[in-house]
C-alpha cells in the first residue's frame, strides 16, 4: 500500500527496511525528522548525540562492529563531523554506513547556504541525491548496498524541499538486519601513517571503481523525449524541471551526484542541441561537465543564490516571460520568540543594561530582532563563548565588563563547554549566560544531555550544569530565574563586575513544554499610564490598539513576565 | 485531470501543518497522486508560514509558484494578502477574518493595512469566515485550522465521511472531539 510520507520519514523507513540497527544524530533543520522517525521502529537503536561529531563516531563504530548504521545532520553539522568522516573514508566499513546530510538552499532555517556536495569530492565519498519521498526510501536502501559493496561510507544528500515534502511511498519488509562478522583488523581500522598510506591507495582504487559504476548505475536515468533541449539535473530541481518542461526536453537525472559519469553525460549531450545544467547552489555538476569538455549552460543564466523554481526554469529555458506583478508593500512577519518564552526575560535585562552580547544559535537568536535587538554576533554553535573570550582578549577588561555570552543548554552541550574551558585555562574573566530552558527548542523540542530524558523519553542521568561548570574551574556559578527581572538584573551586574569568569544559569523551561502549565491570561487594567514599558519585551501577545497597549487573550499564555516589567502594577492575571 | 494547487498560509503556531496533512490525506483517499510541502524550523516561531498541497494524476513539483494556486486557504488576513501574487487569475480565497499584528506593527515600525477582507474580495473570489469564533465555539481557539478545512470541504466533491475519517487518523485522540466539532461548524458555516 502507498502512504503519504515526509521525505525525512521515508529515509527513516529506508533505514528500517535496509536492516539498520544504530542511528546516532544531533538535530538540525531540515534533517531532524529522519532520526525522529527512525526511533519509532523498535528494531533500530536511536539516540541524540551531544553533537554531530559524536553522532558520526557512534555510527562509524557501529558500522565497524558489523551493524548497518546511520548519522543525520544539517549541512553545517557536516562541518562539525568532518574530522571523523574524512578518515572513515580511509577505514571503510564493515556493516554499511550512511551519512544523511540536508542542505538548506534559500536558508529557511540556517545561518549559511553551503553546498555539501563539495564534501563528497573532498572526502572521496560517494553521494546519492533523491528527488522525492519514494526515492528517499529507495536511495537510502541503495546507499547501504553500495556502502558494503564498495567498502565506503555513503552520503545521502537532501535539501529542504525533499526533506520536508510529502509524497507517496510504497512500503516493503525489513531485510539484512543480521550483524556482520567482526574481527580485529588494525591495517584497516587503525589509521596511523603506516596503515593510512596503504589505505589511501585503496581509496583511490575505490574511486576509479566508483567512476566506472557511475556510467551504468541505475541511480542515473535518461529520459529521451526526442527533444532538442537537454537537461542535466538532480534532486528537487528535477521535479521543478519536469513540471516546467514536461516532454519538451530530454532529461539526464543524476541520482549519483558524486562521482559523476563522463561517457553517459557525453552521450546524452551529443543527442541534444542545447544542454542546461539545473542545480541549486554551486556549479558542481556544471564544472564536472565543463572539465570533461561537455558544453553546457548553467550558472551564467541561473543563480548561485537561493532556490530554483518552475517559473525560473520556464523563463530561462523556454523564454516564457512570467509577468511578475509587484505586490503592494505590506508589513513583513519575521519569526519571534513565543508568547511566554523564558529567553525574553534575559534579553529584556541585557538590552536594558546595554551590554555587548556574543550570541549563539537557537530560539534565542531571535533576541537579535526588534524590539529586543540585544545580540551583537551569531556565527555557529558554541561561538558565543569562545568568540567572547576573543573579544575580551582583544579589547581588555573594561570592555569585558560590558560583555556577556548567551548560549542555550543544547548548544552548550554541543560545543559551548570547550570554549568555557578555554576561558578558565587561559585566565579569562567572561560572563557566560546559559539559557537553560530544559530542551532543544529551535529544532522542534528534542531532549539533550541536560534534560534527563533520552530520545525515547526514558529517564536517564542528567548533566548537572552547575556542577559541570564548577568542575572545569568556574567558581562563580549562579542560578537565576530570567522572569524575576529585578533579581536577574542584579545578578548580571554583579557577575559582569567580577575579575573572574562567571556562569549564570538562566533557568526556566520553554513555554511549549507539556510540563509547563501557566494558567489564565494577563490583562492591562486602568492603572496603565501608557509608558509602554511592557512593549519592550517584544511579546507577540502585547500589541497596541488606539495608542494603548493591550494583551491579545488568544495569544497570551499567562506567563506573567509583563507583570514583572510594568512599573505601575497595571497588569493583572485573570484566571480562566 | 490537471494538477490542482492549494496554498495554505498563516502565522507560525496556527496549525497550518496539520491542515495540509489532513488535506493531503483526504485527497489520496480519492486515488490521486499528491505532494505536500511543509515548513519546519525557524519560521514556525510566529513567522509567515506557507505550505502547499498539490494533487492530480501525476504531480512533479511539491511547490507552487507565483500565479499557480487554484486556491489560497489563509489563516490570517495579512498572510492572505501576502499570498495573493500566487493566486491564479480565476483562483479562490478562503480566509479567516482574524488579524494578528506582526512585530513590526506592534513596535510601530509598520502599519497593519485596513479593510483587508474587502480589498481581497476586490481582487479575487473571497470567502471570509470568523474561524476563531467558530473554533472557540467548538471548544478550543486552536482548532481554527480544522474549522477552515471544514469551510473548504463543503464546496468539494469529497464525501463528508472521508474528511471525518481523515481527521480521525491525523489528529491525536484527546483533541478529536473538539476537532470533529470544529470541522462540522466550518462545514455548516
Ligand atoms: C552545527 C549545527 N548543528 C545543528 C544546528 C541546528 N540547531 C540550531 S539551534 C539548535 C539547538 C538549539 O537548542 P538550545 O541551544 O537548547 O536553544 P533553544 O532553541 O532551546 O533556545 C540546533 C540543533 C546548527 N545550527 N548547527
Ligand atoms: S519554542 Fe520555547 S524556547 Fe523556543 S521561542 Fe518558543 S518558548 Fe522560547
Ligand atoms: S502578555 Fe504577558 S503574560 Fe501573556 S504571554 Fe506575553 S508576557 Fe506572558
Amino acid at each position: 500500500m502507498k502512504q503519504l510520507m515526509l521525505g525525512n520519514a521515508a529515509v527513516a523507513r529506508g533505514c528500517y527496511e535496509a536492516g539498520v540497527r544504530v542511528v546516532s544524530s544531533y538535530p538540525g533543520t531540515p534533517s531532524t525528522e529522519i532520526t525522529e522517525n527512525a526511533v519509532k521502529y523498535d528494531e533500530i537503536y536511536c539516540e541524540w548525540a551531544p553533537n554531530e561529531k559524536v553522532g558520526a563516531e557512534v555510527a562509524i563504530g557501529a558500522a565497524i562492529a558489523g551493524a548497518r548504521a546511520m548519522t543525520c545532520c544539517k549541512h553545517v553539522g557536516l562541518n562539525v563531523m568532518a574530522d571523523p568522516v574524512f578518515t572513515a573514508s580511509y577505514t571503510g566499513v564493515n556493516g554499511g554506513l550512511v551519512i544523511a546530510v540536508a542542505d538548506d538552499p534559500g536558508m529557511h532555517s540556517s545561518q549559511n547556504e553551503q553546498d555539501s556536495r563539495h564534501y563528497a569530492k573532498a572526502s572521496k565519498i560517494i553521494m546519492l541525491e533523491p528527488s522525492d519521498s519514494s526515492e528517499c526510501k529507495e536511495f537510502t536502501k541503495a546507499a547501504f548496498e553500495l556502502s558494503e559493496k564498495f567498502d565506503t561510507p555513503v552520503f545521502l544528500r537532501l535539501t529542504t524541499r525533499v526533506s520536508h515534502s510529502q509524497s507517496l511511498v510504497e512500503l516493503c519488509d525489513r531485510e539484512n538486519d543480521e550483524l556482520k562478522f567482526y574481527e580485529k583488523n588494525p591495517a584497516k581500522y587503525v589509521m596511523m601513517p603506516g596503515n593510512a598510506i596503504k589505505r589511501h591507495v585503496d581509496v583511490e582504487n575505490r574511486m576509479r571503481a566508483l567512476e566506472e559504476y557511475a556510467e551504468t548505475s541505475p541511480l542515473n536515468t535518461v529520459e529521451d523525449n526526442g527533444a532538442e533541449i537537454g537537461i542535466i539535473t538532480s534532486g528537487i530541481t528535477y521535479a521543478y524541471a519536469k513540471e516546467a518542461l514536461g516532454n519538451k526536453a530530454n532529461f539526464l537525472k543524476l541520482g549519483l551526484v558524486y562521482p559523476m559519469p563522463v561517457n553517459l553525460i557525453k552521450d546524452f549531450a551529443a543527442k541534444c542541441k542545447k544542454v542546461y545544467v539545473l542545480e541549486e547552489l554551486d556549479p558542481f555538476i556544471e564544472e564536472h561537465c565543463k572539465v570533461n569538455g561537455v558544453d553546457v549552460i548553467g550558472k551564467e543564466v541561473f543563480t548561485l543564490l537561493g532556490e530554483y523554481s518552475v517559473n525560473l526554469i520556464k523563463k530561462v529555458v523556454l523564454g516564457k516571460e512570467i509577468p511578475d506583478v509587484k505586490p503592494e508593500p505590506i508589513p513583513v512577519r519575521p519569526p519571534v520568540m513565543c508568547a511566554g518564552c523564558p529567553h525574553r526575560g534575559t534579553f529584556y535585562v541585557l538590552k536594558k543594561l546595554g551590554l555587548t552580547v556574543s550570541g549563539d544559535i537557537g530560539c534565542y537568536t531571535l533576541g537579535a530582532a526588534a524590539p529586543l535587538g540585544a545580540i551583537d554576533t551569531t556565527i555557529c554553535m558554541g561561538a558565543s563563548v569562545s568568540a567572547a573570550h576573543g573579544m575580551a582578549k582583544a579589547r581588555g577588561t573594561e570592555f569585558n565588563k560590558k560583555l556577556v555570552s548567551v548560549i542555550g543548554d543544547s548548544t552548550f552541550m554541543h560545543s559551548g563547554i570547550t570554549g568555557l574551558i578555554d576561558i578558565v585555562y587561559n585566565k579569562g574573566a567572561n560572563t557566560v549566560i546559559i539559557l537553560d530552558n530544559s530542551i532543544t527548542g529551535m529544532t522542534g523540542h528534542q531532549d539533550n544531555p541536560t534534560t534527563g530524558r533520552t530520545i525515547k523519553g526514558e529517564p536517564t542521568k542528567q548533566v548537572d550544569l552547575e556542577l559541570l561548570c564548577k568542575a572545569v574551574g568556574i567558581e562563580n556559578v549562579v542560578i537565576a530565574d530570567p522572569f524575576d527581572v529585578k533579581n536577574f538584573e542584579k545578578v548580571v551586574k554583579e557577575e559582569t563586575a567580577k575579575d573572574e569568569p562567571s556562569v549564570i544559569i538562566a533557568q526556566r523551561p520553554c513555554a511549549l513544554l507539556k510540563t509547563v502549565k501557566y494558567t489564565g491570561r494577563c490583562v492591562i487594567t486602568d492603572k496603565c499610564r501608557n509608558c509602554k514599558m511592557c512593549l519592550k519585551a517584544g511579546c507577540p501577545a502585547i500589541t497596541v490598539k488606539d495608542g494603548k497597549p493591550v494583551i491579545d487573550a488568544t495569544q497570551c499564555n499567562g506567563c506573567g513576565l509583563c507583570m514583572n516589567i510594568c512599573p505601575f502594577d497595571a497588569i493583572e492575571k485573570e484566571e480562566a | 485531470m490537471e494538477t490542482k494547487s492549494i496554498m495554505i498560509v498563516g502565522v507560525g503556531g496556527q496549525g497550518t501543518l496539520l491542515a495540509s496533512r489532513i488535506l493531503g490525506n483526504a485527497v489520496i483517499s480519492q486515488g490521486y497522486d499528491v505532494k505536500v510541502s511543509e515548513v519546519h524550523g525557524m519560521s514556525q516561531r510566529g513567522g509567515s508560514v506557507v505550505t502547499y498541497v498539490r494533487y492530480g494524476e501525476k504531480v512533479h513539483s511539491p511547490i507552487i509558484d507565483k500565479g499557480g494556486a487554484d486556491m489560497i486557504l489563509a489563516f490570517e488576513l495579512l498572510e492572505a494578502k501576502r499570498a495573493l501574487p500566487f493566486l491564479k487569475k480565476d483562483g479562490k480565497i478562503i480566509v479567516n477574518s482574524q488579524e494578528i499584528d506582526p512585530m513590526p506593527v506592534i513596535i510601530g515600525a509598520a502599519v497593519y493595512p485596513e479593510n483587508l477582507a474587502e480589498k481581497l474580495s476586490e481582487s479575487a473570489d473571497t470567502t471570509a469566515v470568523d474561524a476563531l469564533s467558530l473554533a472557540k465555539r467548538a471548544g478550543n481557539p486552536k482548532a481554527v485550522n480544522v474549522v477552515l478545512i471544514g469551510v473548504m470541504a463543503k464546496n468539494w466533491d469529497i464525501p463528508y465521511e472521508v474528511w471525518t475519517d481523515t481527521i480521525k487518523k491525523t489528529v491525536p485522540e484527546k483533541f478529536l472531539e473538539v476537532n470533529l466539532k470544529a470541522f462540522e461548524l466550518g462545514y455548516n458555516s
